[in-house]
């Protein structure tokens, strides 16, 4: 065991992994954290806590997990290249480690401009970090863990126990690129992969046998992510204006036609999971239901996935 | 080169203040290629100013003088015997020519004209683009000769982040994206391979993080050489 996270037992066991993803708040109020962590108790092995998505500024991604650590949820910390350079980096990581946080999924952040698309201010007057990318990120949290050393070669009192994440974006363009960029993650010490949304079941598929024809799925344990639709609007948004999601014409006809929209989504992400779970080499699904927590527990369920196993 | 942008003109109104007499200062080499600060900039800046002054009813005396280099030494002293006649410059050479006047005349104001943007190349009339990011440390052999510190805007040095989209940048549908602009040329080369190795954590003690640059070549330096 690398870390010893209920994450990595779970797939060190053989189980097919469920994450789901928790947003933390604008603001310090932790009711609204309390109130998620319940909706999602029980429906995935861990729980990734985003840092700043969309650039814009809430509750830390450090200080939510160490409330869900509390509560007795297990949290993939995400940890962003925007914010901070790699002393701040690193200090975070073994402040998160000594409160129990041992799974961090290592990204470049969406870029301070992005400010949620446009819908919130956010900070697009910022001075960005981006001290190091996120692969480099990954090396140094390996470093960290396997040899007790810091980035820049001063030794630690110990190993930091760390499953360490990185995120794929399979059909992100230039596409010709992502089955390299996806090797370096794992060559850099990625323990565990979750992917941007999957729509389009067989562009993925042939990613995955591109990943697969280079080993990278014995390597690392890829997780296929999956972002629960409210609407056709939103399907043919992310479809439109969200890099590396392609989302096949059918799908926002279905979310168009369905009576109850809601109802759809979850049966639509259900059957998301239930085909990529026939795709050879993918190890779980990282499910994203964006300010809809209520939904993860039916869409795990629906596919079969509850009650998690306990290891 | 030094690609630079004029202020607005009510920003320069605002910095040259209550003063009767000004002295606009440009520089005939980058940010006169740049049509920004060059002899020309300088009239077009001056006459503007004086008109400015005129609509207000004040008395404003301009001169104007355009110096080859403002960021070398014996340049600036051409411009010394109008500087002294007036109470404030208007420098329109990029941040250095502002500084290296600053040197020069200590008793003088030498307020900047102009913004000092990027290291750029023209790209067509009218327009320049920031190519070099001046960090110290040049890795262009690496990436097919574009680059990622400069041009990628989260500076990546591993590849494209997951937010390009057509070959633009997450950041405006105006931006190229750096590095799939590097994953064409390497195409194109037959050198995608090199791509695949792991670049580790920058240096970036070369680039303005390590603190203010200085480059000294001992062999020139008469009191350091052998």
């Amino acid at each position: 065991m690398k870390s010893g996270s209920n994450l990595e037992k779970v797939l060190a066991a053989g189980h097919f992994a469920v994450t789901a993803e928790l947003g933390p708040p604008m603001g310090c109020n932790m009711e609204p954290v309390r109130k998620k962590i319940e909706l999602l108790r029980g429906t995935a092995d861990a729980y990734n806590v985003t840092d700043c998505q969309t650039a814009v500024v809430r509750m830390s991604s450090i200080a939510t997990s160490i409330l869900l650590v509390r509560e007795g949820l297990e949290p993939v910390m995400q940890m962003t290249c925007r914010d901070r350079n790699r002393i701040a980096i690193q200090s975070d990581i073994l402040g998160a480690a000594g409160h129990g946080i041992h799974n961090c999924l290592c990204i470049a952040g969406d870029h301070q401009s992005f400010g949620a698309a446009g819908k919130l201010k956010g900070h697009p007057g910022a001075k960005n970090v981006y001290d190091v990318d996120s692969i480099q990120l990954v090396g140094i949290l390996k470093q960290l863990r396997d040899d007790s050393r810091q980035q820049g070669g001063d030794a630690l009192d110990g190993p930091v126990p760390l499953f360490i994440g990185a995120a794929w974006t399979p059909l992100g363009d230039p596409i010709q690129i992502r089955t390299t960029r996806l090797a370096k993650k794992i060559r850099a010490g990625a323990d565990f992969i979750q992917t941007q949304a999957v729509y389009d079941i067989e562009q993925f598929a042939e990613a995955m046998r591109k990943a697969r024809d280079k080993g990278l799925h014995e390597r690392a344990a890829i997780l296929a992510g999956i972002i629960v639709p409210k609407s056709a609007a939103m399907l043919t948004y992310m479809n439109k204006s969200v890099p590396g999601v392609i989302v096949p014409q059918h799908l926002i006809d279905r979310m168009q036609a369905a009576a109850d929209r809601r109802a759809e989504g979850i049966r639509i992400a259900t059957e998301l999971i239930e085909q990529v779970r026939r795709i050879e080499g993918v190890r779980g699904v990282h499910i994203q239901a964006i300010e809809w927590e209520a939904a993860v527990r039916d869409v795990v369920g629906g596919a079969g996935l509850l009650p998690r196993p306990v290891v | 080169m030094i690609i630079a942008e004029r202020k607005p003109i009510e920003e320069i109104l605002s910095i040259i203040g209550d003063v009767d007499s000004v002295l606009i200062a440009g520089c005939a080499t980058c940010v006169a290629d740049c049509m920004a600060g060059g002899e020309r900039e300088v009239g077009i800046l001056a006459s503007a100013l004086r008109i400015a002054a005129a609509q207000r009813g004040k008395q404003l005396e301009v001169l104007e003088v355009t110096v080859e280099r403002q960021c070398e030494r014996e340049f600036i002293e051409k411009a010394r015997e109008k500087v002294d006649r007036v109470t404030l410059v208007l420098s329109t050479a990029c941040g250095v020519g502002v500084q290296a006047m600053a040197e020069r005349f200590p008793n003088k104001p030498i307020c900047p004209g102009v913004n000092t943007k990027f290291l750029g190349l023209r790209e067509a009339e009218g327009v320049w683009s920031e190519r070099c990011a001046a960090c110290g440390d040049c890795t262009l052999h690496l990436t097919g000769g574009i680059c990622p510190v400069a041009r990628c805007s989260k500076s990546l040095l591993n590849g494209p982040c997951g937010g390009s989209k057509g070959g633009k940048c997450e950041v405006s549908e105006d931006v190229d994206c750096g590095w799939h602009l590097i994953v064409e040329r390497l195409t194109a080369l037959g050198q995608l391979d090199r791509l695949e190795v792991n670049i580790p954590p920058k240096n970036w003690a070369a680039s303005r993080d390590g603190g203010p640059r200085k480059v000294v070549k001992k062999e020139y330096r008469d009191e350091e050489r052998e």
